[in-house]
């Protein structure tokens, strides 16, 4: 069981608040070019068959729900691989009203793959890494998650111009 | 017995989550409710925040299927709002990257109808012919999807004798894939049993409810922004692609026969490349003042707002995106179908969600 899982992993994918690009990438490495089917990759429509979830894109209100559910129906054990920077952080949309950052702020992620958007090959090399992860998952041993060292750079707020009418009085 | 079936956001056939809640009287959909913001960002609010320059690489990723053709008119508005006069090869090669991108986007949609009614090797084979397209882009520009060669006041990247030579290759064997795959598309007796007859849009209500693109296009409507001639399409002698069937094989022919044009025009376009420098230099504040600058996407007509007061940020962005325009036609087309031919219909008019949320 452990072996045959991690020689066919099934994929579902969701996109979670992209804006497309990864999710063009990720289907492109279905296809004969790439075909992630070489390594046994099979992409699935229904969470409760597969092994792997790609999520592509942040995190907004509206689909933090869908996300957790599409996770939480997921047989154990699983493996998250999240694609692209906004996928990681929110990217170029971090700073936007409606995004609450990372897959990572709702689910528990595996492997981060970055770029915007990633190559196919380094979504295939994602989803490998995620697949060891996912056998040693099997084994019982314990995983830690990778340790997020990407951060969010904003600048950093000006200071409040010195009151000039205040000096004046005093 | 009537219900209500909820057809996304998630689902097997939907690469991007939209909701259609479907109302059923035994098999047949009675009516259609569209629930949205599953991918809405904000991004319209961001332009705000971000200068002039970023704003061109910001517009690109609305989408990431016509991201070249997003920036593209971004710029366009930006150059109206300054006056600039955009160097002839820029315009030239602002043509040869659009059409690019829309041979890609209608590969990957027709791949995308393909693989909804089944036929998972058409859907496989189209892909494979897509990456021709995907190479030609790289082999330009450096980058597969975000080509970001568009900047105000022209391109950044410019096409050598040595690329120009490559595009032309692989456009070659585009076209001869294209003749192989194309007779299976619209030819095939089951693909065709699937297509004709289904998702009648009649010319009328094509117009009343707003159409653009190739839905527009499929229901007789010759409606084409290229037709207006911006960038270098006016000297390159451009003809739309209309087809009187008004049903999803219909859009299908006119993808089709885009797909063909399409390869004309990078052609026409490469052979005619004129000798000029690439951009103009975009210096200081646009002026105070509004624009509304159109272009036409792989799914229609995009329709960009912009507004500035002179300040180095712009006041107000707004974009209506071809699928936005497509959603009410779209229902229009789901009432009274059967449940197993939803993906078909849907997938024939080929939605891109997170244009429309942005």
């Amino acid at each position: 069981m452990t072996k045959a899982t991690a020689k066919s992993p099934w994929v579902v994918h969701f996109n979670c608040n992209s804006c497309n690009g990864c999710d063009i990438e990720f289907l492109a490495c279905l296809t004969p070019m790439y075909d992630a089917e070489r390594f046994g990759v099979v992409h699935v429509g229904n969470p409760k068959h597969a092994d792997v979830l790609v999520v592509t894109g942040s995190v907004n209100h509206r689909n933090r729900r869908v996300l957790k559910n599409v996770y939480d129906q997921m047989p154990s054990p699983k493996v998250v691989v999240a694609l692209g920077v906004c996928g990681a952080t929110g990217g170029i949309f971090a700073d936007c009203y409606n995004v609450l950052g990372g897959a990572d702020q709702v689910i528990p992620v595996d492997v981060l793959v970055p770029g915007c958007p990633p190559r196919p090959e380094a979504i295939l090399d994602g989803i490998l890494k995620g697949v060891e992860i996912l056998a040693r998952k099997k084994i019982d041993t314990e995983v830690v998650p990778p340790e997020k060292t990407i951060k969010i750079v904003r600048p950093e707020p000006k200071p409040e111009p010195a009151d000039e009418s205040a000096k004046a009085v005093s | 017995m009537s219900m209500v079936i909820p057809f996304g956001p998630q689902h097997p056939v939907l690469p991007e989550p939209i909701q259609l809640r479907l109302s059923l009287q035994e098999e047949r959909v009675t009516s259609a409710l569209p629930v949205l913001g599953y991918i809405h960002r904000g991004l319209e609010k961001l332009a705000e925040e971000k200068d002039f320059q970023q704003d061109a690489y910001l517009v690109e990723r609305v989408c990431g299927i016509c991201s070249f053709i997003h920036s593209m008119c971004y710029c366009q508005g930006i150059e109206e709002l300054m006056d600039l006069k955009v160097p002839p090869r820029a315009q030239y090669l602002r043509v040869v990257w659009s059409e690019l991108h829309r041979m890609h986007s209608h590969l990957l949609a027709t791949g995308l109808l393909a693989d909804a009614f089944g036929f998972e090797n058409l859907f496989m084979q189209l892909w494979r012919t897509r990456e021709h397209v995907m190479d030609a882009m790289e082999y330009t520009t450096g980058a597969r999807i975000m080509l970001g060669s568009c900047c105000i006041g022209g391109v950044r990247k410019d096409i050598n004798e040595e690329q120009k030579k490559f595009v032309l290759d692989k456009l070659n064997t585009v076209e001869k894939d294209l003749k192989v795959l194309l007779p299976v598309l619209l030819e095939d007796y089951s693909v065709k049993k699937r297509l004709v007859g289904i998702g009648m849009l009649d010319q009328l209500t094509a117009r009343e409810r707003g159409a653009v693109g190739p839905t527009a296009r499929g229901s007789g409507l010759a409606m084409d922004h290229r037709m207006t001639g911006y960038c270098a399409y006016g000297e390159l002698g451009f003809e739309p692609v209309v087809e009187n069937g008004c049903d999803s094989y219909a859009r299908t022919q006119v993808r089709a026969g885009e797909l063909l044009q399409s390869i004309d025009l990078v052609r026409r376009a490469l052979d005619r490349l004129p000798d000029s420098e690439l951009k103009v230099p975009f210096k200081g504040n646009p002026p105070a003042g509004e624009v509304v600058i159109r272009a036409e996407q792989p799914r229609g007509e995009v329709f960009y707002f912009l507004k500035s007061s002179g300040k180095d940020k712009l006041d107000r962005l707004r974009v209506r995106t071809p699928t936005f325009a497509n959603l009410s036609p779209l229902l229009a087309m789901l009432t009274g179908c059967t449940l197993p031919d939803v993906a078909v219909i849907i997938l024939s008019v080929d939605p891109c969600v997170s244009c429309t949320e942005r």
